[in-house]
């Protein structure tokens, strides 16, 4: 039996080792779901999973949505254009509305850090975070863990450095916890102007150079220098960031072992990374891709139904 | 159980056997074995994970963990033989079938079964026992077997043993 994950996933902090390693064993063997012919199993076969986008995502909404399909779930997307979110309704409104007509999950991306656990605390449905503002992105944290330990092993000791953006990306705080949860070593990487201030109280390394973080590292996870950045004057030109902290391949081949190239997407080739580095044969980003769809279907599997403890219940009812 | 599998299929150019996981694997592999022995030939085996196909997910709370599946080859003209430790309620086995429907359409579905201890909740019946046991009502039968227990035996235990 799996040790249990409660009711929602908000995000990997406060997760243990244990139970992000429970979630990885039960995505490995769905992958070969969607290698059938027949890529579906019957599993929540009648259950109802809303996709909640507060915002613009592909990739993210595409992908939960294959998982809740080949597990049989029956789907519903909104997108906040177009619904009664653009005329002003709150989220626990569109939520409560949502739940009268009786479903049973929601998965929500919203702008706001902390929005997932605000819903997860209102809402008898399982909540699962795709996404909070600056804050996490459990399931892309997951789907980066599941690529990595696919190649790596066991990831206690090993070393894994995220290099870009880290100030705006809930992607890298969500790696850096579960990382670190299971007993790897963590780095960061990038301008000072897009590092918090306090990254190091999080228990991580800073490299202020890309040179010394691959000389470090067993695998590089880059992130996608949020273009609308620029106009924050975080960076002087994306020509300046691609010279100081653009991995290329002239830059790895400096490197004393070969080393893993992670990108959680969209990439931007030329500028956070080149493109012989994208498409090279170190690179499992197209594997990432293909991993979230299980790692999703998991995390589907492992909630769905799950009731709020008698803890959590007594703890919502102080609130 | 080997010779009774091929006695029925007059030889095993045709034959796939498949595990139920995790049991049912290692003495699917067991009979692979013994016909190697008999036959001089390597029979393909598959293995199956029914968690995902149980019709009693929504009630038993924590959810368990999920195993893998792998079929060897496309189930097309295959005679398949479901391999598993014990033959009970027959639920597992209704599950194995809904799961091997998605992969294909074998030409036959056999059932083979170390133990059958009765209780048959659904219609279902293997086709080569090992050995047909009775058991009273809140007994259970326990198939260990060396990689996943450690020892190799079959155990009664409980009220009716």
């Amino acid at each position: 039996m799996s040790s249990l994950l409660g009711k929602d996933l908000v995000g990997l902090a406060g997760l243990t080792g244990e139970q992000i390693t429970t979630i990885l064993d039960v995505a490995e063997p769905l992958r070969e779901i969607s290698e059938r012919a027949i890529k579906k199993v019957p599993t929540l076969r009648g259950m109802t999973v809303v996709n909640l986008f507060f915002e613009p995502s592909t990739r993210t909404r595409i992908s939960f949505e294959f998982a809740e399909k080949r597990m049989s779930a029956d789907t519903v997307n909104v997108a906040s254009s177009g619904s009664s979110v653009s005329k002003g309704e709150t989220l626990v409104d569109t939520a409560r509305n949502l739940e009268a007509m009786r479903i049973d999950m929601v998965v929500v991306r919203h702008g706001a850090s902390g929005a997932a656990k605000f819903l997860a605390e209102r809402i008898e449905s399982n909540v699962i975070n795709a996404g909070d503002g600056t804050h996490e992105h459990p399931t892309q944290g997951l789907l980066d863990l599941l690529t990595l330990r696919q190649r790596l092993g066991a990831l206690a000791g090993r070393r894994v450095c995220i290099v870009g953006d880290v100030l705006h990306s809930r992607v890298a705080r969500s790696n850096i916890w579960g990382l670190k949860a299971l007993g790897a070593e963590v780095a960061v990487c990038g301008p000072r102007s897009l590092l918090p201030n306090a990254i190091h109280e999080m228990g991580v390394r800073v490299f202020g150079r890309i040179e010394a973080a691959i000389e470090w590292a067993d695998a590089l996870n880059i992130l996608r220098l949020q273009l609308e950045r620029m106009q924050g004057g975080y960076i002087p030109s994306l020509r300046e960031y691609n010279r100081v902290f653009g991995v290329t391949s002239a830059r790895l081949a400096a490197a004393k072992r070969e080393l893993l190239i992670l990108h959680p997407g969209p990439m931007n080739r030329g500028v956070e990374i080149d493109s012989d580095v994208a498409d090279g044969p170190h690179s499992v980003i197209l594997d990432q891709v293909t991993n979230g769809v299980a790692v999703r279907m998991a995390v589907l599997y492992l909630l769905a139904g799950q009731k709020a403890s008698l803890a959590d219940v007594a703890k919502g009812g102080a609130a | 159980m080997a010779d009774e599998i091929l006695e029925r299929n007059a030889g095993c150019d045709r034959l796939m056997l498949v595990g139920i996981q995790r049991r049912g694997v290692q003495i699917a592999e067991r009979i692979a074995e013994v016909m190697t022995q008999r036959e001089g030939v390597d029979v393909p085996r598959g293995a199956l994970d029914i968690t995902l196909y149980r019709d009693d997910l929504q009630s038993i709370g924590p959810r368990p963990i999920v195993g893998q599946t792998h079929l060897p080859s496309a189930l097309e003209g295959r005679v398949v033989v479901i391999v598993d430790d014990v033959l009970f309620t027959g639920r597992t086995i209704r599950a194995a079938l809904d799961e091997l429907a998605d992969f294909g359409r074998p030409a036959r579905i056999m059932l083979a079964v170390l133990i059958d201890r009765g209780g048959r909740e659904l219609p279902i019946h293997a086709d080569v026992v090992g050995k047909k046991i009775t058991v009273q009502p809140g007994g259970r039968v326990d198939v260990r077997v060396p990689i996943v227990d450690g020892s190799d035996e079959v155990v009664l235990v409980g009220e009716g043993a």
